[in-house]
């Protein structure tokens, strides 16, 4: 009896399929699961940044490949005064918005982490901002800044009276500048304080009791409290908002396109303007590859500088 | 901790001096306060109202300029700007019939689909693969995928293009839909991985000893219950491949292959004079898609996005 079990138990055992049976083996299961997306970032990610480099040292043109010149195009970006402006600007630009967009962000969230009707509706809201492609929005903002028939301009000088002539937004170099530098704080604030807002959520109310009853002023419950334990998180949104904000394209492309003068150029619209409709690739490419230090500086510094007060905390990397 | 010591020290001290009228004093508006009405109008009412009326006014804007005349929308002088007289569907119907506006939201559709399909199925391979096949180094991976998110579009689109070109993909849609997922799959997979380890690993364990297979776990325990993930990661992909602008700039030439955000920006725009009305009907038409997925998702998009940066 036994034996004829044992028997008919291997029967079905033995069904599956040579493919089952390939399919089971875990080195093989690992190599198929990881072929698409690591196939699809090889070729279409780490290829292109090898090649970008390979392109800042080469002359190459649309249409013509290039040969190796060495540092020739970084030599003659250095002597080229638009392309120091466009440095300037991407990291002025990154400064003032990422400052703009932290403060108002977590103010923001700070507002929405209370007790609040609509609370679900709100966030919602808020979030609306960030989600709706970036080029409309630009667009919506262009059309807020135009010369003549600027809603901005009508309100404080028709309807509030507090200047005579209209605003001139983009006409010249600094207002342009800052006026970019408020459609980018715009855009900005729901991700932050979106993101700010999950993690206030996450600091247990009882702190704050025995804060409160410490005698603690609101202003030592933020700064004692809510900073510190918001410190993780804050590292990680920032480092992320440095790097887009720094490599950011579609603003300044639909607003100025780089304009007054070439004043607005950021990094990213100079080597575009010169990369593609300009078609010097190489340029172009050595002008993107002059941002990749600043971007490892930039990482770096809001990580170490702010992530390393979680490790000082001791908790675990989760 | 020396910052959780010095309350401490002063809870003592205010302990002892409690019955001193200084002490009163100082607690006395505080307990007051924490009520307080009009405090929390000032502090918390105001403040909100005037952020949700900057961070809504631009689409208020769009809105309203879509809907005007154009007599109305250059003159403020007769007719309150903030409000139409005359609403008219005019800036809408010359898009949608004047322009390639239908075939350029149709080609915008299907770039984004292709390429969210494509990165899900990357990255639900890919993340289950890190993390619960759990194979040599798999973490040096996943940490590399992560990294790959944090290479911005801004560098890679000058070799992409060459790429593009050489491939024989230049304006085509395929050149967009195969260099999406290069932003999108280390984003969703990062986004599974942190969604497989909410799984239970029992249930897997339990199916193993059940006879079934690798791949029968995979589609039959795993992925049913990483639906909401999925839902997550699939919005996610779709409103950034919506909403992509550079690559598609970059790589579409054509007027009627063009992606949305491009064509408004590249085809309404023309000459000196501008069609106001018309570019904020496209940019309000544009934006609604994203808009109406976004609000039937609104909580799986909040929690993946908080979610993903939590990890």
């Amino acid at each position: 009896m036994s034996v004829t079990a044992t028997a008919a138990w291997k029967n079905t055992r033995q069904e599956p399929g040579w493919l089952v049976r390939l399919f089971d083996s875990k080195p093989f299961l690992v190599f198929i699961c990881m072929l698409p997306a690591v196939g699809l970032l090889t070729v279409f990610l780490t290829y292109p940044l090898g090649l970008g480099i390979w392109l800042a040292f080469t002359d190459t043109m649309i249409g013509r490949g290039g040969s190796w010149v060495g540092l020739e195009n970084f030599e003659y970006l250095a002597e080229d005064p638009v392309f120091w402006s466009s440095v300037f600007y991407s990291v002025f630009y990154t400064a003032v918005a990422t400052i703009g967009k932290f403060a108002l962000g977590l103010w923001l969230a700070l507002l929405l982490n209370q007790h609040l009707p609509f609370k679900s509706l709100l966030r919602a809201i808020v979030l609306l901002p960030w989600i709706t492609p970036t080029v409309l929005s630009a667009i919506a903002f262009w059309w807020i800044y135009d010369p003549q028939f600027s809603i901005v301009s009508y309100i404080v000088v028709d309807v509030l009276g507090l200047r005579d002539t209209y605003f001139d937004f983009l006409g010249s170099a600094w207002p342009a500048r800052w006026s970019l530098i408020a459609a980018n704080i715009w855009r900005g604030i729901p991700f932050v304080a979106i993101c700010l807002l999950a993690g206030l959520q996450t600091i247990s109310p009882s702190l704050y009791e025995a804060a409160l009853l410490d005698g603690a002023t609101p202003w030592q419950r933020f700064t004692q409290i809510t900073v510190p334990l918001l410190m993780p998180i804050l590292a990680i949104v920032m480092t992320f908002s440095i790097i887009f904000t720094f490599t950011d394209f579609q603003l300044v492309y639909a607003i100025t396109r780089g304009g007054p003068v070439n004043s607005t150029h950021l990094m990213a619209t100079l080597a575009f303007q010169r990369g593609i409709p300009g078609g010097q690739l190489a340029e172009g490419a050595a002008i993107a590859v002059s941002m990749i230090p600043f971007l490892v500086f930039a990482t770096l510094f809001t990580y170490f500088g702010m992530a390393r007060r979680k490790w000082q905390q001791g908790e675990g990397n989760d | 901790m020396t910052e959780a010591l010095a309350p401490e020290a002063r809870t003592v001290k205010n302990t002892i001096t409690a019955d001193g009228p200084e002490a009163r004093a100082s607690l006395a508006p505080e307990l007051m306060t924490w009520d307080s009405k009009a405090r929390r109008v000032v502090t918390l009412y105001v403040p909100l109202a005037c952020f949700v009326l900057i961070l809504l006014f631009p689409f208020y804007w769009m809105a309203v300029t879509s809907f005007k005349p154009n007599a109305e929308l250059y003159d403020y002088k007769t007719y309150n700007p903030f409000w139409i007289s005359s609403p008219t569907l005019d800036h809408i119907y010359k898009l949608l019939f004047e322009t390639a506006y239908p075939r350029w939201l149709w080609t915008t559709m299907l770039v984004a689909i292709a390429s969210t399909f494509l990165s899900l199925f990357a990255s639900v391979l890919a993340a289950y693969a890190i993390q619960r096949l759990r194979f040599r180094g798999s973490q040096y991976v996943g940490l590399a995928i992560y990294l790959a998110y944090l290479v911005p579009p801004s560098i890679l689109f000058i070799p992409l293009a060459t790429m593009v070109f050489q491939l024989g993909l230049f304006d085509t849609p395929f050149a967009l839909i195969l260099t999406y997922p290069t932003f999108l799959v280390p984003f969703c997979t990062w986004l599974l991985i942190g969604y497989f380890k909410s799984i239970p690993y029992e249930l897997e364990e339990c199916a193993l000893i059940d006879g079934a297979t690798r791949l029968q776990i995979l589609t039959q325990i795993t992925l049913p219950l990483a639906v909401p993930g999925l839902i997550s990661a699939g919005i996610f992909s779709f409103t950034l491949s919506w909403n992509e602008f550079i690559y598609a700039l970059a790589f579409i030439q054509s007027s009627e292959s063009k992606t949305v955000p491009v064509a408004i920006l590249t085809e309404l725009v023309s000459g000196d004079v501008y069609q106001w009305g018309a570019l904020m009907a496209g940019s309000l038409l544009g934006s609604l898609p994203v808009a109406i997925f976004y609000s039937f998702f609104v909580d799986y998009y909040v929690s993946s996005l908080t979610g993903a940066v939590k990890e």
